[in-house]
Formats: structure tokens, sequence, C-alpha cells
């Protein structure tokens, strides 16, 4: 986890908790967000990535910990006067006001003069590529437009933290994908501190500085999004980031963090504990990204990786640049995942032919298995 | 296929074109022809304006005519300023049974008839009533208070058997307001009554329209509420009416105040349309 001085961060959550009833939202969470950084929670639905953000917000109250802005303790800030907004799930852009009325609502809340208020809004609209559409009622634009105007209701204020509470789920993947990349672009351009919640690891792996991944209340691991990707730190953050192959199994060998596992379906593999301390013995869980194995038609293209084997094609799963085989391994075990490159000399690959592959040993990730519980199917 | 459609429409609009023609529309017309008929002599009538003229030229009528129309603008205020409230509450803070529960009970009066509930009215206003007692035994008054037969008991009487007509078109708007967007104001700075003024209000309206319209028509047409909680000077127009028709038998007349009656809550509602920049259809969806 990496923490700026406490003097840097725009944004900083103290041991924050917030309990309903015996239910335990948010348990001890703590993170700092480093000005003008986008920083994203990313967790399965439930996770409290809502209930954080709207304690942020000001509109839920912690049952303990504190929450600190620019260093100074907000929680008795009511959320009108805290330098914190908001993009909602549903952008709640206000239909009874046109487009400018919308964007200068704020303005005309802080009792600026009306001339003052009419260009900051021409100029947020300048800036967000919609100039000219002040006049326009919300429901004539189109969602990408909505998306950008609910955030620049929010940027003409000036806040020290923008919230993004999942603004994207509404729109198809096409606009999303466009989106993404935009508001990763106002962000830079706006310099303002982001924090962006969401379910969708690749809306968080593309345009966070740092992500945290959250389960059931808690903070599994805060990181760049290669971070999370190549060194996840528990188990499920390895399965909720990315895909993978996983296994179960017995450590039969473990030698300078370098580990040989036989799974229960008698599969024999390496992989490393990245420091984690498994020992010979010990019950491990191994996840193998289906990108992070090479295949090869020929044995010898792989004799310098671990885990070599070969295995016959039963499906194949074309989805374009994210298409994968599933093989089984001629010494028996579980299917292994792998990704196909698509570089076009897998293009005539059949059910039945027969390929090589093999895995770097410290491109498997093992966790000692019930150090946590591991996310169902729902991690996408 | 095509004739069945045709019979079946036709089959679906018989009882709203009977109702409308039947009820409505030739009433009126009967109505108006009565309205614009003078009697000349037994049994002779011609057409004339004259019971207009009468109309217009006695004071104690226009007087009524307008104190009515006044009268029943500021029970709808009052209802208006009272239901809102009740209804945001209904709407948006009060959740599951207590909603629902609220609801029922700005239904619970209209179970019993409108007399009944007037007599309600009568026996806590009255100078031997609840009200009179509970002031007599704190030692406030000295003795018996009638508190009935004056303008605030109409008032109070009107406001509160139109309640229910306010509250329903309310609480069915501000239930369609998302609670994402009141927070949206709160995160923006807005303050409470900034929130009410430039999002809860502009967002009802239809609502208030629609609400403003029926109270307002239920109170300038009713009979009920003035003639028992309304005194000797409570006049209201509907009892003019009614005495020219049943106790002078002058049906002429009775149908040029009906009419005066029809042209008055037309011209009001336009009149508040326009004001509020809503349309009929737009408030009555």
């Amino acid at each position: 986890m990496t923490r700026d001085t406490p003097g840097s961060a725009d944004l900083e959550c103290l041991a924050l908790c917030k309990q309903f009833d015996a239910f335990t939202a948010v348990d001890h969470v703590s993170f700092a967000v480093p000005s003008g950084s986008f920083f994203s929670i990313l967790g399965p639905s439930g996770c409290g990535k809502t209930t954080i953000m709207r304690m942020i917000a000001g509109f839920l109250e912690p049952s303990s910990g504190d929450i600190r802005i620019k260093s100074k303790s907000v929680l008795d800030v009511p959320p009108n006067k805290r330098p914190v907004n908001m993009v909602f799930q549903h952008l709640a852009l206000f239909p009874m006001m046109n487009i400018a009325d919308n964007i200068g609502y704020g303005l005309r809340r802080q009792g600026m003069a009306k001339p003052e208020i009419g260009r900051k809004v021409d100029e947020a609209l300048e800036r967000i590529g919609l100039p000219g559409i002040g006049k326009r009622k919300v429901d004539e634009l189109s969602g990408g437009q909505k998306q950008r105007v609910a955030i620049a209701r929010c940027l003409v204020l000036e806040p020290d933290v923008l919230l993004l509470d999942e603004p994207l789920g509404a729109l198809d993947l096409k606009l999303r994908e466009h989106m993404k990349v935009e508001l990763k672009a106002l962000q830079a351009a706006f310099g303002t501190t982001f924090v962006y919640i969401t379910h969708d690891q690749s809306e968080a792996l593309v345009m966070s500085d740092q992500i945290a991944v959250m389960n059931h209340g808690r903070f599994e691991q805060v990181g760049s999004g290669r971070e999370l990707y190549y060194r996840p730190e528990t188990a499920f953050v390895a399965g909720f980031v990315g895909d993978s192959n996983r296994w179960k199994g017995r450590v039969t060998r473990a030698e300078s963090g370098l580990l040989q596992i036989t799974t229960q379906a008698g599969l024999q593999v390496t992989g490393a504990d990245h420091g984690r301390g498994l020992a010979t013995g010990d019950q491990a869980e191994l996840f193998v990204r289906p990108e992070a194995i090479r295949i090869s038609r020929q044995a010898e293209d792989l004799s310098h990786l671990e885990n070599r084997m070969s295995g016959q094609v039963t499906t194949l799963l074309f989805n374009g640049a994210d298409s994968r085989a599933i093989l089984e391994p001629q010494t028996g075990g579980d299917p292994i995942e792998v990704a196909l490159p698509q570089s076009g000399e897998y293009a005539d690959l059949k059910r039945g032919d027969v390929l090589h592959f093999a895995w770097a040993g410290d491109q498997a990730n093992a966790f000692a298995v019930n150090d946590q519980a591991a996310p169902s199917l729902e991690a996408q | 296929m095509r004739a069945g459609n045709k019979l079946a429409l036709i089959l679906l609009l018989t009882p709203l074109l009977l109702w409308i023609g039947l009820l409505i529309i030739i009433p009126h017309i009967d109505m108006f022809l009565v309205s614009i008929r003078e009697r000349v002599g037994v049994g002779k009538y011609q057409i004339s304006l004259a019971n207009y003229w009468t109309f217009l030229g006695e004071p104690l009528y226009l007087v009524t005519f307008a104190r009515t129309a006044i009268m029943s603008v500021l029970a709808t205020v009052l209802t208006l300023i009272i239901g809102f409230p009740v209804a945001f509450f209904i709407a948006k803070i009060a959740k599951g049974r207590l909603q629902s529960s609220l609801f029922l009970l700005c239904l619970v009066p209209f179970w019993v008839s409108e007399l009944v509930r007037t007599f309600g009215w009568m026996i806590l206003l009255r100078e031997t009533g609840l009200i009179s007692n509970l002031l007599q035994w704190l030692g406030l008054v000295d003795g018996p208070v009638e508190l009935l037969y004056n303008d605030v008991a109409m008032i109070v009487g009107l406001v509160y058997t139109s309640m229910l007509f306010m509250v329903v078109p309310l609480v069915t708007t501000l239930e369609s307001l998302d609670d994402s967007i009141i927070e949206a104001g709160y995160d923006l700075g807005g303050s409470t009554v900034s929130i009410t003024r430039e999002i809860i209000i502009p967002h009802a309206m239809p609502g208030i329209v629609s609400g403003s319209i029926v109270v307002f028509m239920l109170s300038l047409g009713n009979y009920l509420t003035p003639t028992m909680l309304g005194g000797k000077d409570s006049l209201w127009f509907t009892e003019l009416i009614y005495s020219q028709f049943i106790v002078r038998f002058n049906w002429e007349l009775g149908a040029a105040f009906g009419f005066m009656l029809l042209i008055l809550s037309s011209a009001i509602i336009w009149l508040l349309l326009k004001l509020t920049g809503q349309t009929l259809e737009k408030t009555m969806t």
C-alpha cells in the first residue's frame, strides 16, 4: 500500500467503519488519496464501496473513524458544505432545468454573480466539448453527453475531491469504452482528485492511478493496476482482477519461494508464493492467468519455461482479441484455459489438435487456502 | 378482424359517449336554453338575457359570487400548504408500513358520507361541543363559545373535505422524484429551502396544479359544508342556485347562476394553468 505523507493527500479515511444494525458494511478501512490522482475502489456488489462513498459525500455518518479532506476532518460538515462533489450512478441531472442551469446550480448556491456564472458555465461546456448546448433540456442529450454534463456540473465548483459512483454503468458497451478514455482525459485536464467506484475491473484498470480492491467491507489490496494484476496479495484479488485458471492442491516441495504443488486432480505444477511463506504440506490455491501461458506447436520452443505440458484442444472460445482455448492435459488432470494470440498462427486451430504449453513458475500465484473466502463467479 | 376491432371499439366507447352525452352535454344544453328564456306570460316564453341582467344587477348575487370564488381559492391554497408537507412525508420520508398506513389515514374519513364528516365538525365546534367544553374546563373562557357558523369553520370544513384530493396527486408526483436528485441538490451546495424551491416544487408542479384544480372545483361546487358550517352571513353561491331552483322555483335564474359558476370555474382554472405554465393534458396524466 503506497501512502503519501498526510499533507499531500486530498482525501484520507482513517479506520472508517459503518455498521447497519448487526451488519458491518465497512470495516476499518484506511486509505489516502494523493492530490490530483485517480483512485478507484473496485469490488463486487454489496462489498461496501457505495457506503464508503456516501460517507465521504456526507449522506451517511460513519460509525467510527475519521474522514479528512485536505487534512481537515469533515465529519461535522453537512453534505452541502463539504468540498466534495458526487457524480451519481444515474447522474441525477435536474430535469426541470436546462443544461446551463444544471451546471450553474452550485455556483448560484454559492451566491456568485449572474454574469460570472454564465461565463463559468460556458467555459465548462467548452471544456467538456459541448459548447452552445446550455439552452437545451436534459432529455435532449445522449447518454454520453449527459455524463459529461454531470461531471461538468461538479467540476465548475472546483471540489477538492470528485466522487463517481459507477457512472458508466448505464451506458452501452461501445460508449462505455469511449467514456473510459474521456474520463481519464477530463481528470487530467481539470487536475481534480477523482475517487471512482466500480464493480467493473476494466474501468478501474484503465483509468486509475491507484485501485483498492474491496471485499466484505475491507480493502484486500491497494495498488496500481499492474500490481493488482501481476502481484495479487490475496486469493480474492487474484480471482477478482482478471481471469485465472485456479487449482487447489498440496505443497509437495517449497524452495526459496518456488513451490511444487500437486493439484487435487493430480497435476504437477510449480508456482510462487511471493513471500507468503507456504511450506511443504500446506493446502494451497494456485492461480495462473490464461494469458500467462505460452503455447506452441513445437515442444522445444518452450524449453526455457517450467510447467511444460501438452494437451488436446477440447473447446475453442473465439472472442476476437480475447479468444481462448480449453486444453485437456495429456498427463490427466484439470482442463486448462489458455489465451490464443491473434497474430495468425493459431487461426486454423481445431478441436482435437495437440498443443504444447508452459508457464514460468513465478507467473503462478500460490496462496494458502482458507486465508480468504474466494470470490464466486460474479467476478468478471 | 378489422370489423371485429371496430365493433370492440364502439362497444368500449359506448358507455363513455352515453355518459358524456346524457349526463353532461344534453343537460348543459338544456340548462343553457332555460337560462336564456324569459317568462312573459302564463306558459309564454321569449329568448332574452334578462336572467343574466338580473344576476349582474343585484349586489347580493355579485357579492356572493365573488365571495365564493375568493373563499374557494383560499381553501385551495390552504389545502395545498397543509397537504404538501404531508404528501412529502408520505412519499419521501415514510417507508414501508408507515407509508401505507399514513396513506390509509388520509382515506379513512372518506369511508363515511360527507354529511357525517361535517356533523363531526359540528360536534367539535358547536357551543356545547368538545372544544368549547375543553376551553371552559381549562378556565380559558367564562362561558360557552360558539365556534360554528362563521367563515373560519366553513374553511376548516372545506379544507378537511378536500385534503385527500390534494394529497393523492402530490404523493404520486413526489414519488416519481428520484431521491438521488434531491441528494445531488444537497451535494452541490443547495439548502433545504433552495432545493424545495428549485427542484421539488418544479417537479411536483403537475401534481400541485391537478390537485388544486380538483380541490378548487370541489370547494366551488360544495353545498353541504358551507350550508352546515357557515353561518347566515356565510352565503355560498350554490345555496343561491338551490334556492332559485327549489325554493323560488325560478329555474330560469337558477340556470343562469349555474352557467355563471361554470364560467367562473373555467376562467380560474385557465388562469391557474397560464400562471404555472402547465397544460391540462400534462396535469391530468
